[in-house]
């Protein structure tokens, strides 16, 4: 290998594109990446950062363009290729063997020799200990993993890193579920590896975060960088402006409808952990946006209205009365109707027929004194496959060999046969196509102007904005915004949604 | 204070405990259950589904298992005894190699098809279960090989006489248990099977050969299977295609769950698993003392399974909850 000069990148990706089944998430990807430095990679959801440190971290492969390492153009096929080459990617959720030791799971994949070789027990656990010294923390290396609180294994994830002498050190959203204080430790750490030569990669979706650690910073939008600079050039506007960027298409149309009376009412809602102090009303034809970046606690709020997951304190009113709910068929008999955010674990009985999925929640109407009318039960799903177009070959069909549109417009049939007076809905247009979503879009609209209050959880700013009467705004938990229509608009959700918790610098 | 805590803390405490308490309740039902004779019985219950057992142990913490273990016992013991039978100049001790060797590569099919065609391992051993013992039929013509047949010294090592301390066939069931322990905790394949059973989509980032790995712990399984086979013709004298080995593979996988392996993987040690088989043995040997109608010991042997696996479920809570409360403890 040539020796490298100190002004050749540590890595240089040229031209990275890739596609998920013809979906293009990355296209065109330059981005150098400096020998010591901390290098923030920012944008909205579904942006392309993290496809984009997956595929250095060799768990995709671009399907265009290349990267190299100390100027020499590599092939990083494998995660295991990555790792030889001195390339570690720390998952948010760190990805580890529960049943083993935390000293096991640092050499595993690492060690070499025959199958039968055998295991130094004591020389590992030996080396383990000292790097968990070399980090600073105490951490029972001769425990396993099972029961470690996910800030440990972010740790034990960084020494693994350090045991196979990373050059690169990926961190996907480390601090989300990290306390200040175990923030704080990581910083400290991140800052030390940085002094010894090491490069970082820091994805966050906290700005302040952002500016106490990074030196410079990249950000995606739609799949393209758009801009790299050094932190101190940017303002917060700025960034935010750059994650948002694009111009907000009309594509969608607001039904005129009259606004009721005060059908949910949710005051002072906590649960410890996950949200706090939440208050809002959602009226009778009025449709509300909850906006906010993924893990706000936007689905976890819907959860406790609908008695999944009951908040610890607070009141709910629903249609003028206090109500509690502790379970999704006391929500039910009160009119409330949720349709989950993961359809495949929350939403369809996959390998059921079409037509059981969308009777399921109106159990008593098909099947009055337990035994199932089968003449009722297909009327009614005959109904609702016709009112809203869902294309299918038969009502016996399995629900999960249909579309993700049409699986999705299948569960919205069940719960609009409850009747329901208020609708929650939580993000029911991810991963269904710009023709269907467009038809979700005035079937919501019909919903509204038909007298039914709407909350609708939704990550797609330009979704909200052209839906919503309302827009709410959660961060880290608390309700951060409640902005009139009028007002409503990219930049003010997203200065809403982007956390300015305190960090400890 | 640490060190006692470790113990009680073990997975195998709980199925200790419940072997005492039987041993005991039975002991002073019938006092000639504790006496060197009825030890002497339980032991000779004991070598063939330890055996088979510490293979069984290695597929069910790698998160498979193998349902195959009585077939391939009997095609192994079936074979190895036809080649006594049709070539009786045959050195005797060839029969092991024969057998473990047979019954390798039985495991191997198994292992090879769950690899190839990406089917659970339930579905692919309850295929073979059928499939071994069909051939094993085939092979035979449907008949049994008789005591004449089996060499002398083949069934001496099963032989209780005053001559050896201990017979042989303990002695081999003792070896397969201490390697099974090097093996699982101090060899790196050993480990390896641990890991894939703890975490299968995580063990390929890890650069784990999950193939090779899966592949090895079926082999290893059915070669140890192949080994009991030849046990068996060595112990009862005849192999019996319908008789020898079903059901074998009920006892074997209960004594390894008994034993706290967990059938989600990742979980289980040999120590656990030598207990299980000791309870099921202790159990089998108490039924006749306590003059339990023959009808009803197959409903006590289940229930025993049940009781012993609840006792497994309340210690092994009862270990979580201790390791949380510690871990809030922690500054």
């Amino acid at each position: 290998m040539a020796e490298p000069t100190t002004d050749t990148p540590l890595i240089a990706a040229r031209g990275i594109s890739k596609s998920f089944a013809g979906v293009e998430v990355l296209r065109d990807v330059d981005l150098d990446l400096q020998r010591g430095e901390i290098h923030a990679l920012l944008g909205e959801n579904g942006a392309g950062k993290s496809t984009f440190a997956k595929i250095l971290a060799g768990v995709h492969r671009p399907t265009r363009g290349t990267v190299a390492l100390n100027g020499e153009v590599v092939d990083i096929n494998s995660p295991i290729t990555a790792q030889k080459l001195g390339v570690t990617l720390i998952h948010q959720e760190p990805i580890s063997f529960p049943d083993l030791t935390v000293a096991e799971n640092l050499v595993l994949g690492r060690t070499v020799g025959a199958p039968l070789a055998r295991v130094h027990w004591a020389q590992m656990t030996r080396e383990a200990r000292q790097l968990m010294d070399l980090l600073g923390v105490r951490i029972d290396v001769t425990r396993p993993m099972r029961g470690l609180s996910i800030a440990d294994q972010q740790m034990v994830e960084i020494a693994r890193a350090l045991a196979s002498d990373s050059r690169l050190i990926i961190m996907d959203e480390p601090t989300a579920p990290l306390t200040p204080k175990e923030v704080d430790t990581l910083f400290g750490i991140a800052r030390r590896l940085r002094g010894e030569g090491r490069t970082i990669v820091f994805i966050s979706h906290r700005l302040e975060e952002v500016r106490s650690l990074c030196d410079r910073v990249t950000i995606f939008r739609d799949g393209n960088r758009v801009a790299t600079d050094t932190i101190a050039n940017l303002s917060d506007g700025d960034i935010i402006r750059l994650m948002i960027g694009r111009p907000l298409r009309e594509y969608m149309k607001k039904h005129g409808t009259t606004i009721g009376e005060v059908a949910l009412k949710i005051e002072h809602l906590s649960k410890p952990g996950l949200f706090t102090d939440i208050s809002f009303d959602v009226r009778k034809g009025e449709i509300v946006g909850l906006g906010g970046l993924i893990g706000a606690g936007r689905t976890d709020v819907a959860r406790a209205i609908f008695g999944v997951a009951p908040a610890s304190s607070g009141t709910i009113t629903v249609n003028g009365k206090a109500v509690v709910v502790t379970s999704p068929s006391q929500a039910i008999d009160l009119g409330l109707a949720f349709v989950p955010e993961d359809r495949a674990i929350a939403g369809i009985f996959r390998t059921l027929p079409v037509e059981q999925n969308i009777s399921a929640a109106v159990p008593r109407r098909i099947a009055p004194g337990g035994i199932i009318r089968r003449k009722v039960e297909k009327a009614l799903a005959a109904e609702s496959v016709r009112r809203l177009r869902i294309r299918l070959a038969s009502m016996r069909q399995p629900i999960g060999e249909l579309s993700g549109g049409n699986q999705q417009k299948s569960i919205l049939a069940r719960w609009l046969l409850t009747d329901p007076s208020v609708l929650i809905l939580d993000e029911p247009t991810r991963g269904i196509d710009i023709g269907v979503k467009a038809e979700f879009y005035d079937m919501i609209g019909e919903l509204a102007a038909s007298g039914r209050a709407i909350l609708l959880i939704s990550s797609e700013l330009p979704e909200l904005l052209a839906l919503c009467d309302r827009v709410l705004v959660m961060s880290e938990g608390r309700l951060t915004a409640n902005i009139a229509r009028a007002d409503a608009s990219q930049e003010s959700i997203m200065q809403a949604a982007v956390p300015r918790s305190t960090v400890a610098a | 204070m640490n060190a006692v805590k470790s113990i009680l803390l073990r997975r195998e405490i709980g199925i200790f405990a419940a072997i005492v308490v039987f041993c005991a309740i039975v002991g002073i039902a019938n006092p000639r259950f504790l006496t060197t004779d009825n030890f002497r019985v339980i032991l000779l219950l004991m070598p063939l589904v330890m055996v088979a057992a510490m293979g069984e142990m290695l597929v069910i913490i790698a998160r498979h298992v193998d349902l195959s273990v009585g077939s391939t016992l009997g095609f192994s013991a079936m074979m190895t005894a036809l080649m006594f039978k049709l070539a009786p100049g045959i050195p005797w001790y060839l029969g092991f190699g024969v057998a473990i060797g047979i019954g390798a590569v039985l495991g191997l099919i198994n292992g090879a098809m769950i690899i190839a065609f990406r089917l659970p391992a339930i579905i692919v051993t309850l295929g073979t279960l059928y499939l071994y013992r069909g051939l094993t039929f085939i092979a035979s013509d449907a008949r049994q090989i008789d005591r004449q047949f089996i060499p002398g010294p083949l069934k001496a090592m099963s032989a209780n006489s005053p001559t050896y301390a201990l017979p042989w066939i303990v002695i081999i069931a003792v070896a397969v248990v201490l390697i099974t322990y090097w093996f699982a905790n101090h060899s790196r394949l050993g480990r390896q099977v641990y890991a894939i059973g703890s975490n299968p989509a995580a063990a390929p980032l890890r650069g784990i050969p999950v193939t090779a790995v899966t592949l090895a712990v079926f082999s290893i399984s059915g070669a140890l299977a192949g080994l009991a086979g030849i046990m068996y013709a060595s112990r009862w004298a005849f192999v019996n295609p319908s008789n020898t080995g079903w059901g074998f593979e009920f006892q074997v996988i209960a004594a390894v769950v008994i034993g706290g392996v967990s059938i989600n993987g990742g979980v289980g040690s040999v120590l656990g698993v030598v207990l299980g088989v000791l309870l099921l043995s202790c159990v089998s040997a108490a039924l006749p003392l306590l003059g339990i109608a023959g009808t009803v010991q197959s409903a006590i042997y289940g229930l025993v399974i049940i009781i012993a696996l609840v006792i497994d479920q309340t210690v092994r809570e009862r270990g979580i909850l201790a390791l949380a409360s510690a871990r809030s403890a922690r500054p």
